[in-house]
């Protein structure tokens, strides 16, 4: 049914996007390191060769009871569960950022455990609910 | 399916099945907005910015889809050579290209009180930056390579290369680490967003989903009628 001529452009297409899908999936493996946002505490605790002086991004969840707050300075602790970091910020937080809520952290590290901010993001989930409900799935888990 | 998109069928669309389409489309719109604006609940973290969201999903799906389906109509018509295939993609390039843009504004809006920043440079909002670009590129070609055949093959090849861009704005956020939140809904498991806020967003795709079909049947036909008169300027 087909002829030779879009037989021979089949052909022709589905190397052109294997070769192309190759490329791309290089292109992003080696640039892999710019495409994540940030880094999870476990991350930079296993990783070799930080540099402390350049601005990176920590991200994970806050520590519950770890936010103190003095004045317009923030500490609290990022966790991911295995590792932490403690976060030192000064200046205004969005609404959202919360005790066991998802943050980024934008600044630079001082050592592997310590870091200091100068922005903060809060990441919000994939979860989206009324408040009834979730106040209704709290009761249940208590 | 494809027949239904046949030249022929497509011209003898005449303006009752449009006002027919028109109607069904304010039908399914306007209690979505109502439902959406006013009757769904705020969200337990975001509050009322969640209403952002029954704009922003559907043009995001639409803005995607759109794209998937230029890529489509490209391939068919690099193989196949089939005459009517690049006009299917002109004509839902410019739909594309403004629910593209919809998506990121929305995204934008939504950012500043939820993230504390309009925009972020993570993988979801670059790959999707990419894609505009591509509309534009596309629909660009479209304009200014007056050659029609060639026109016709950079612009397709330029299709199919953006192609690629599309797994990864949707596999983003689950390949690397993003500002953007996952999906809340997936194919293989329950959709963790409650499903009062879940109707809204279904009718608000509906809905706008029968908007880029109205525009894209208008643009298609316009472009069938051009395409006509040109080869009769050809062949005289």
């Amino acid at each position: 049914m087909l002829t030779r001529k879009v037989k021979s452009r089949i052909i022709f297409l589905i190397f052109a996007l294997l070769l192309a899908s190759i490329v791309i999936f290089i292109i992003l493996k080696s640039l892999e390191k710019n495409v994540v946002y940030f880094l999870s505490p476990s991350e930079i605790y296993n990783k070799a060769n930080i540099s402390f002086g350049k601005k990176i991004r920590v991200g994970g969840l806050v520590k519950v009871n770890s936010i103190n707050k003095e004045g317009t300075s923030i500490n609290f602790v990022i966790t991911d569960l295995k590792n932490e970091i403690v976060v030192s910020y000064v200046g205004l937080v969005p609404n959202l950022f919360s005790e066991g809520k998802g943050v980024i952290a934008e600044g630079k590290l001082k050592d592997k455990k310590y870091f200091i901010a100068d922005k903060i993001l809060a990441k919000h989930d994939e979860n989206y609910m009324p408040p009834e409900v979730k106040e209704a799935l709290e009761k249940s888990n208590n | 399916m494809l027949k239904n998109f046949l030249p022929n069928k497509i011209l003898s669309i005449n303006t009752k099945f449009f006002n027919n389409l028109i109607i069904l489309m304010i039908i399914i719109i306007f209690p979505g907005v109502i439902y959406s604006l006013f009757i769904s609940p705020p969200d337990h973290v975001q509050g009322d910015s969640v209403r952002i969201m029954y704009v922003h999903v559907p043009s995001s799906f639409i803005a995607l889809g759109a794209f998937g389906f230029i890529g489509m109509a490209s391939i068919l018509n690099l193989i196949f050579k089939i005459k009517f295939m690049p006009l299917i993609g002109k004509s839902l390039a410019p739909i594309g290209f403004i629910f593209t843009l919809i998506s990121i504004f929305t995204g934008s809006l939504w950012g500043k009180p939820t993230w504390g920043v309009w925009w972020a440079w993570d993988a979801r909002l670059t790959s999707m930056l990419i894609l505009f670009f591509f509309y534009i590129v596309y629909i660009l070609v479209w304009k200014f390579v007056s050659n029609y055949e060639k026109a016709n093959k950079i612009s397709s090849i330029i299709a199919i290369i953006g192609l690629f861009n599309l797994p990864i704005i949707k596999y983003s956020v689950d390949w690397w680490n993003t500002l953007h939140q996952p999906s809340s809904i997936t194919l293989t498991s329950a959709p963790t967003i409650h499903h009062t806020m879940l109707l809204p967003l279904i009718v608000m795709l509906i809905g706008l989903g029968i908007y880029s079909l109205i525009i894209f049947l208008m643009k298609y036909k316009t472009e069938l009628i051009k395409f006509k008169m040109r080869q009769k300027k050809i062949n005289k």
